[in-house]
């Protein structure tokens, strides 16, 4: 136990002392999520709401009054067909558009009920969110004024489309996949790089020469990282929530617990790299090729995995960021519970066991 | 009848056709400087890392210690130190933390560790430098160094892989005056080197030639043997029927 302490301070001071990688490995997510932060809230304040109104009744001018209030958007009034309105999201800045029908005051008054329809353009799922809430808290909120005077309800029914994405992918998964990133750059690429630099600087033969057994060689360098990687998380998890307004709605213990487990599959993985290769660059290339690709491609953070031909679905089933990705989400922004998450979590720990076993078997205890 | 710490019996290395030590057998005894000559790839580096466990001989037996190097290799390596060809201390750890982490995996108390720490900083006048990062040491210290970390869980036997490569005569010459106080202390010395001078400081040395061993005896003896005023000229006569080419 105190020779396996030794190593693991060893471990802190090599990563200690390697101040540039360490600045890449805290800057890096810092960064993307600053970035991403800032580059969303001026988005929307910069954005172009077209109204068509058909109705021109009261009711419509009061909400069109209203959202113009605001004074974060500027309004533009005229009637388009759809296919204008198309046009017009096509053309840029127009993020959404308010569709008064014939009548709409008329049928709220003598009907009870009338439509509103608005169209957003999800290509920014974020700022079209922020926007269609924005728009139907308005409409909401002229409804209740409406009904304080009277007895029977009035119901406003508003029609949302969201062009473009329908399913709104992309935004709240920012985070999710930030943390899949990051946490398998740490654990693959740093652990196979640190393993394959004692080979390469040749204090791998004086490791193997000595008593210290060579498995034990491993987990002390997956220690460092595996705290690291703790950390990282946290880093995110706060500026995720300061910054982003982007609450943890699920138990944060049960997304640690799980983050562990995918740090540990990571770790694995990076053993395994390390384990085929005698040299820092081709780990290196190897952990980026094999590893930050398809979790870019293949977990969903970036494409939808629903739109990819099939061959690829099934690749994406071999990725374990997918599995990772999709539980955070589940926890993060759903708020589910375990329950939700056993199957990939059962699946993530299946391939950790795997790829533990076989990098453990292959592990050279001799040289040659 | 002096004690054998270091026997081999017709061990033998090939990887595939290529035999890099073919059926070697030798005995090196306790307390004494055994040198290990040969050309560049005439199996030296081979031979040491079947005794060192680094590599799995084809076959041929050999015991360290008195333990077998197939079966016994936890007993072994406690009683072994091993300083290899390429520099093997940590460059971005300083002087203290590379002899604390050597003397800490070595399973080394506190407080042999510390007096090892003071006896080690004293004998190479390291004083200034025991907290400077390694890798800022001139290439003579570094060596002498890792000299010292090898033996600093007092091995029985030390193996050294042509220590003094690429370091100036001063250096090589107090290198070696290192090497004589830890065999002083009864730590069997065991080196590969391809510099005939130092040839000349071991107690009794082994010519390999090809894979095969060709002499061993005393400097003298071998110099006396082949009529040869030094121990170059021994090398030449012997390495001369060399068919590989060196590396």
């Amino acid at each position: 136990m105190k020779q396996f302490l030794a190593f693991v301070r060893k471990e802190f001071y090599h990563v200690f002392r390697d101040k540039k990688t360490l600045l890449l490995l805290f800057g890096l997510p810092v960064a993307q999520i600053v970035l991403f932060g800032f580059a969303l809230t001026n988005e929307i304040k910069n954005s172009e709401i077209v109204v068509c109104d058909y109705a021109n009744d009261v009711a419509s001018h009061r909400i069109t009054d209203q959202i113009e209030a605001s004074g974060n958007f500027s309004i533009h009034k005229c009637l388009m067909s759809h296919r204008d309105i198309e046009a017009a999201f096509k053309a840029g800045n127009t993020k959404l558009a308010v569709i008064f029908p014939l009548n709409f005051n008329h049928d709220l008054l003598h009907l009870n009920k009338a439509q509103v329809q608005i169209i957003a353009d999800a290509s920014d799922p974020n700022t079209a969110t922020t926007l269609t809430t924005f728009a139907t808290s308005i409409i909401m909120d002229y409804q209740n004024e409406l009904l304080q005077g009277h007895s029977l309800p009035f119901r406003i029914h508003t029609d949302l489309r969201m062009i473009y994405n329908p399913s709104l992918k992309g935004a709240t998964n920012f985070v999710p996949g930030v943390i899949a990133l990051v946490l398998l750059l740490v654990c693959v690429l740093m652990t196979s790089v640190s393993i394959v630099r004692e080979k390469e600087l040749g204090t791998m033969e004086i490791l193997l020469v000595s008593p210290f057994s060579p498995i034990l060689v491993v987990f002390a360098k997956a220690i460092p990282y595996f705290f690291l990687s703790l950390l990282n998380l946290t880093v995110i998890l706060i500026l995720s929530v300061t910054l982003l307004d982007l609450p943890i709605h699920g138990n944060i213990l049960l997304l640690y617990a799980v983050s562990a487990l995918f740090i540990l599959t990571a770790l694995s993985l990076g053993l395994l790299i390390s384990n085929s290769t005698d040299s820092q660059q081709s780990a290196m290339l190897i952990s980026l090729m094999g590893m930050l690709l398809p979790t870019l491609m293949f977990s969903g953070f970036m494409f939808p995995i629903e739109n990819m031909p099939l061959p690829l679905r099934i690749i994406s089933n071999i990725v374990p960021s997918k599995y990772y990705y999709t539980i955070v989400k589940s926890i993060m922004i759903k708020g589910l519970g375990f329950s939700a998450i056993w199957k990939e979590t059962l699946v993530l720990a299946g391939m950790t066991a795997a790829l533990l076993t076989i990098s453990i078997k292959k592990f050279k205890i001799r040289l040659a | 009848m002096k004690e054998v710490v270091i026997k081999t019996d017709k061990l033998t290395k090939r990887f595939g056709d290529f035999i890099a030590a073919n059926e070697i057998s030798f005995e090196v005894y306790a307390g004494e400087i055994f040198g290990f000559l040969g050309a560049n790839g005439a199996g030296k580096t081979t031979a040491m890392k079947m005794l060192c466990g680094l590599s799995a001989p084809s076959s041929g037996a050999a015991t360290i210690a008195g333990f077998d190097i197939y079966k016994q290799t936890e007993q072994i390596k406690k009683r072994i130190g091993y300083m290899s060809q390429k520099f093997s201390l940590y460059e971005d750890l300083t002087v203290l933390e590379n002899i604390n982490f050597f003397g800490g995996i070595y399973g080394l108390s506190n407080r042999q560790l510390r007096l090892k720490r003071e006896e080690l900083i004293e004998t190479l006048g390291m004083q200034q430098e025991a907290k400077q990062l390694v890798g800022s040491l001139p290439l003579g210290w570094k060596q002498k160094l890792a000299f010292s970390v090898a033996v600093v869980h007092e091995p029985k036997i030390v193996f050294l892989d042509e220590p003094t490569g690429g370091v100036d005569p001063v250096t090589r010459r107090q290198f070696w005056d290192l090497i004589y106080d830890t065999s002083d202390k009864g730590i069997t010395i065991f080196v590969t080197t391809h510099y005939m001078d130092e040839a000349e400081y071991c107690n009794r040395i082994s010519m390999m030639v090809d894979g095969v061993i060709k002499a061993l005896d005393t400097p003298a003896r071998l110099k006396e043997q082949f009529s040869a005023a030094s121990m170059d000229e021994v090398f030449f006569e012997l390495a001369r029927g060399a068919k590989r080419k060196a590396d």
